[in-house]
């Protein structure tokens, strides 16, 4: 492979995507743990009830905070309710997102269809726009030039890090895309991974988020009250997103680009049951990138079984980030720096593309 | 003429499941139904190129592992995105327990 010449251009139409396609690094064959097809198959079996009962919880508890913190208004002991009902709305919804996009969650269709439309409008994600720059996302993960969900691109910008976790540069990126959407245009990144016929839907999305989130507004400034624009639209996706962004930015945080092994870019942290409900067990993320068919519940059953091929899991949040706020900071200044991981002994890192059938 | 192509025994394949099969440099898909039944088509997702014998049979639906696209694989009829092209479907038949396809 030559090498890369920095800074990075990250997006989807530049030198580094003439780069990665040229390297074959875009579309290429990755690594895959040896798991026996007989348990792979009892692993991506699928079933409504995990995700049912979650999701009944999840209303219930959108229910109460909602319920609690609107009865208490204008008191400050309203506040904790908001702060955990900002959580739910604009951090657990990433991971509904993300997973009823993968159509796993649920076995039925619908199910996931609807979960997924749901979140993607408290967490702000065009629907349409996101399953495919998550279909990217899973096909050239971390390749820069192809994957256009690189959260954190080098040289790190510490302030603009620091905004996301309040999704600030998130929301207006989501208002700037609306308003181009319903102009009846995409970026040009996006005309890159979302194909013609899907793009009369993306218009038809915004239109309709537009439309839903100016009437908040109204309502509000007829009420004279806060009350809506703090439990639906912006508000909300932002001072709840924190929680979500610290629990997605261990993914990949400080660890390779353009390689093909998903434990090489990728990390799995083990996380408490509080943090792993509210995040759908995003933190086996090795293990999803490997097998994203595997439904979120069953997650650390498919830990166990590739335990022995991957480097060791991070043993909690803290351990996670003890490495990678060195490698942001490192990676201000050196944007070719990564975190190196230990493989276990007799496994080979897939770092090349391989000539494919 | 038309020709049939053996592919496997017919206990090759388990029951709801799928294999691969590769012949003549080209790659096919074979599956067992719920019902028994085999059917067959092109062994690579239209989407990504992707093996979908890696994939998920759940009663008529194959899933592609990679991005989770789904075909009916008894008529090729993709079923969303990321599946936006049919599946080629090839005519099966089992005689005295093997399995053949016909790829003309």
């Amino acid at each position: 492979m030559t090498e890369a010449t920095y800074p990075r251009d990250y997006s989807l139409i530049g030198r580094d995507a003439k780069r990665a396609i040229g390297e074959g690094l875009a579309n290429a064959q990755w690594y895959a743990a040896p798991i026996a097809r007989a348990r792979l198959k009892e692993l991506m079996r699928r079933s409504d009830g995990p995700a049912i009962r979650d999701t009944l919880i999840w209303i219930a508890a959108f229910g109460a905070t909602a319920g609690l913190a609107i009865y208490l208004w204008p008191s400050w002991w309203s506040v904790p309710f908001f702060l955990v009902y900002g959580i739910l709305y604009g951090s657990s919804t990433d991971s509904r997102w993300h997973e009823c996009g993968h159509g796993t969650a649920f076995k039925t269709r619908w199910m996931n269809d609807t979960i997924y439309q749901l979140a993607c409008f408290m967490i702000m994600r065009a629907p349409t726009i996101w399953r495919w720059s998550h279909t990217r996302h899973h096909t050239d993960t971390i390749i820069v030039g192809r994957d256009p969900e690189i959260s954190v691109m080098r040289p790190t910008v510490i302030l603009k890090l620091i905004a996301t976790y309040f999704a600030i540069p998130q929301t207006i990126a989501a208002f700037k895309h609306m308003f181009i959407h319903i102009s009846g245009r995409l970026t040009p990144d996006e005309m890159t991974y979302v194909p013609e016929m899907e793009r009369a839907r993306v218009y038809l999305i915004a239109h309709i988020w537009l439309a839903i989130h100016f009437s908040v507004i109204a309502i509000s400034l007829y009420l004279h009250s806060w009350l809506p624009v703090l439990l639906v639209g912006p508000l909300p996706t932002m001072y709840g997103a924190w929680v979500h962004v610290m629990t997605g930015q261990t993914q990949h945080g400080g660890l390779a680009e353009d390689v093909l092994d998903h434990r090489l870019n990728s990390r799995t942290v083990l996380m408490n049951p509080v943090l792993r409900f509210i995040y759908w067990n995003m933190n086996y993320h090795v293990e999803h990138h490997m097998f994203p068919m595997v439904p979120y519940h069953k997650l650390p059953k498919l830990y166990e079984e590739m335990k022995p091929f991957c480097p060791p899991a991070n043993t909690s949040l803290f351990d996670a980030y003890r490495e990678i706020i060195p490698a942001w900071l490192k990676q201000r200044k050196d944007p070719s720096y990564c975190i190196p991981r230990q493989l276990p002994e007799g496994t080979m890192a897939m770092i090349c593309p391989i000539a494919t059938e | 003429m038309t020709q049939w192509i053996k592919v496997c025994a017919q206990g090759d394949v388990a029951n709801e499941d799928v294999m691969r099969f590769d012949h003549a440099g080209r790659t096919f898909a074979i599956y067992r139904s719920p019902s028994n039944k085999y059917y067959a088509t092109d062994g690579l997702c239209t989407h990504e190129k992707v093996h979908l014998a890696d994939g998920l049979v759940m009663d008529h639906i194959i899933e592609c592992p990679k991005h989770n696209g789904r075909f009916d694989y008894t008529s090729g009829a993709a079923k969303g995105a990321p599946v936006c092209v049919n599946l080629k479907t090839y005519p099966v038949k089992v005689e005295t327990g093997i399995v053949f396809i016909n790829i003309d």
